[in-house]
């Protein structure tokens, strides 16, 4: 029953333990904090750097130029897109340098909304990332995918944007990762004891007493999953709307609902995708950063493109809102991103729709 | 009386001659039609080749890293870097080495001697010689980080990204930060934007150690590039160098790349010294001379027939060991 900042946490463990991972930095990543989301307490390697946004993501950039294994952290991703151009010349590097230098390097930054942040820490970042080629980009909706998809990200000689949905940082996962205690409150309890900072008090002499079995368990990027099988309509979601998407499929009793979690934004899993469009003919998106030029519509362009003359309904996509930021009052930041009723409502009117 | 060897003087000064003659070659390439645009550094040669005979050259950290803008064809061409394969990049063809005929000319790669990508914008690589910076510290041994810009490059966030994290408190990083001052950004003055005296004294903030000094004299270059270097490799802490060299050929082809008179000429310079202190006649400085112009005509020739690159190809290499359309 981790959360996802504590599987987080056990894959940058044993990736600092097994798998060369030699830095983890970024503004109060390292102790006392281990992050202001504490994705990397308690991890050896990790370390504080200067509040700099393009300097960590240049580091990051240097040190996989070295062969120096990285997880560079960005606070928010609101803060990013001062680093757009470095992330340009990051995704650009092996194909510039004709296949010369790759950059295995890891950016991880927080996305979305769901913790009332107002305009600069609610922002999503996967419709910027995913026009920058040359990234390989991530983002999981439960625990064990965070974990699976960070050993990958680990792994792989490319550079990584890893994008954890805030809202679901603290939510518990269902599916036990490799190695965790068990799926229970006294599991819950001593993985909590074992790997958390004391919230209160002296952190200068607390260690991490991490779990023994962790294992190399991992996601392969670019491979989507489908959580929930059905006839009727492919849901494409991911991160924090993800879960949403799979509760109006169990809400709306009758319909048959598939729902696919997507994982990895880029390369992403169209072949899976399609599987299911062909069976369902019907097929809404979801996602959570502003609709005009979203990942959505891209994702949309291949559906009419490979099957406009089988789809039942015209497909659809339910995103954020254009808006230029999410505002701080429940009632506006609800109304800016999808919420369970209007993905229930999506849902049914492109079922219900006749052509 | 120059005081350096004459044995090191002379290759100095062929070095120079011969960055030069590459830089005026690829000037002329774009004035026929040969490629599309450039941008180089003829004018800094007195400085830069002096550095590119310094560099501890190879591949890994127990050598330097380089992060270097694109006015450095006299630093890499005495490390060995062909003139020929310039040409090619400036003609964009597929047997350019560096980017396989994906950039502007002067903008190389070399992994095999720690060069990493140049690139257009300015001082993004005073933000990622912070990285090699880092694991050259952590490595230890007497490899560095050698970075290079441009005077008006110093004023975005980059420049001062590289000192603070450069001079971390017990986080030093041995990095070489060099400023070529040539006193303009295309059209722009340096004296019209900044204020500062010396561009080195904003090193002086962070505790790090700095020097101004004229990059068109040979000998002052080495004794600066030496002492510098030493420091670092040593010391294991940044030092900020900053040279004041001149802009020969204007900013770049978008300028008419054509030469600027009333600039001080480093090469020539250097060679109204030699020829002062006997160490070279006329002669044979004319002869080098017209053997350069002569070989470098013979290899753009020979580039002029090389195969361009494949349409088909426009996907290789986004990713790592990739080849062709990756979606």
């Amino acid at each position: 029953m981790a959360t996802m900042v504590q599987a987080i946490r056990m894959a940058l463990h044993y990736g600092e333990e097994n798998l060369g991972l030699k830095e983890v930095f970024g503004e109060d990543v390292g102790p006392p904090l281990g992050g202001v989301f504490t994705a990397t307490q308690g991890i050896q390697c990790s370390w504080n750097s200067p509040l700099d946004e393009r300097g960590i993501v240049g580091a990051a950039i240097g040190l996989a130029f070295a062969g120096r294994r990285c997880v560079a952290e960005i606070q928010f991703c609101d803060y990013i897109f001062n680093t757009i151009d470095l992330l340009k010349l990051a995704g650009h590097t092996c194909w510039a340098s004709f296949g010369d230098w790759s950059l295995p390097m890891t950016i991880m930054t927080p996305v979305g909304s769901g913790i009332r942040g107002a305009i600069y820490h609610s922002h999503s970042f996967d419709a910027t990332i995913t026009h920058i080629p040359g990234w390989k980009i991530v983002m999981p909706s439960t625990p064990l995918d965070a974990y699976g998809l960070m050993i990958s990200c680990l792994q792989d000689p490319n550079p990584t944007m890893y994008l954890k949905p805030k809202a679901l940082l603290y939510v518990r996962g269902e599916e036990q990762i490799p190695g965790e205690p068990p799926l229970n409150k006294d599991g819950e309890k001593e993985l909590r004891s074992m790997i958390n900072a004391p919230v209160i008090g002296d952190r200068t002499k607390w260690k991490p007493k991490w779990p023994s079995g962790l294992t190399d368990y991992k996601v392969e990027i670019g491979k989507a999953k489908v959580v929930r099988e059905g006839t009727q309509i492919t849901v494409v979601s991911y991160g924090r709307t993800l879960p949403l998407c799979i509760k109006a499929s169990d809400r709306l009793n009758g319909l048959s609902i598939e729902v696919i979690d997507l994982r990895t934004l880029w390369p992403y899993d169209w072949p899976l995708v399609s599987q299911s469009i062909r069976k369902t003919k019907r097929v809404l998106f979801v996602n959570e950063d502003t609709e005009v030029t979203n990942f959505g519509e891209h994702l949309m362009r291949r559906t009419i493109e490979d099957f406009f003359y089988e789809l039942h309904a015209r497909p659809r996509l339910l995103a954020g809102s254009f808006v230029p930021g999410i505002g701080l009052s429940d009632s506006l930041e609800m109304a800016s991103v999808p919420q369970l009723e209007t993905i229930e409502q999506a849902i049914r009117e492109v079922i219900d729709e006749k052509v | 009386m120059l005081k350096l060897t004459p044995e090191y003087l002379l290759k100095t000064y062929d070095l120079m001659l011969k960055s030069r003659f590459v830089e005026e070659r690829l000037i002329k390439m774009y004035k026929q039609s040969d490629g599309y645009f450039w941008i180089g550094g003829p004018g800094e040669e007195a400085f830069n080749v002096p550095l590119g005979l310094h560099i501890k050259k190879g591949h890994g950290l127990d050598y330097d890293f380089l992060h270097l803008h694109y006015r450095s064809s006299a630093i890499y061409l005495p490390m060995g870097i062909e003139p020929i394969d310039l040409f090619r990049q400036m003609k964009n063809t597929l047997t350019d080495p560096f980017s396989g005929g994906r950039n502007f000319v002067n903008h190389i790669s070399k992994r095999e001697w720690n060069i990493v990508p140049i690139t257009s914008p300015i001082e993004t690589q005073l933000a990622t010689c912070i990285g090699t910076g880092i694991a050259h510290k952590r490595h230890g041994g007497t490899g560095i980080t050698i970075v290079n810009g441009g005077d008006a490059g110093t004023a975005e966030g980059e420049f001062a990204s590289c000192l603070i994290w450069a001079s971390r408190p017990k986080e030093e990083l041995p990095i070489l930060i060099i400023v070529m001052n040539n006193s303009w950004g295309i059209s722009t003055s340096c004296a019209s934007q900044h204020s500062e005296t010396n561009i080195s004294d904003r090193a002086k903030a962070f505790g790090i150690k700095s020097l101004t000094m004229n990059g068109n004299d040979v000998e002052a270059s080495t004794f600066a590039i030496r002492e510098a270097m030493m420091y670092v490799r040593t010391e294991r802490k940044p030092w900020l160098l900053e040279a004041r060299v001149s802009r020969l050929y204007g900013h770049s082809s978008a300028t008419g790349a054509n030469y600027i008179s009333t600039e001080v000429d480093c090469l020539t310079e250097f060679e109204k010294k030699l020829l002062d202190d006997n160490l070279i006649t006329q002669t044979e400085i004319n002869g080098m001379r017209e053997k350069y112009n002569t070989e470098f005509i013979e290899l753009v020739k020979k580039v002029k027939q090389e195969p361009m690159p494949d349409p088909k190809s426009i996907y290789d290499y986004t990713y790592s060991e990739q080849k062709g359309r990756y979606w």
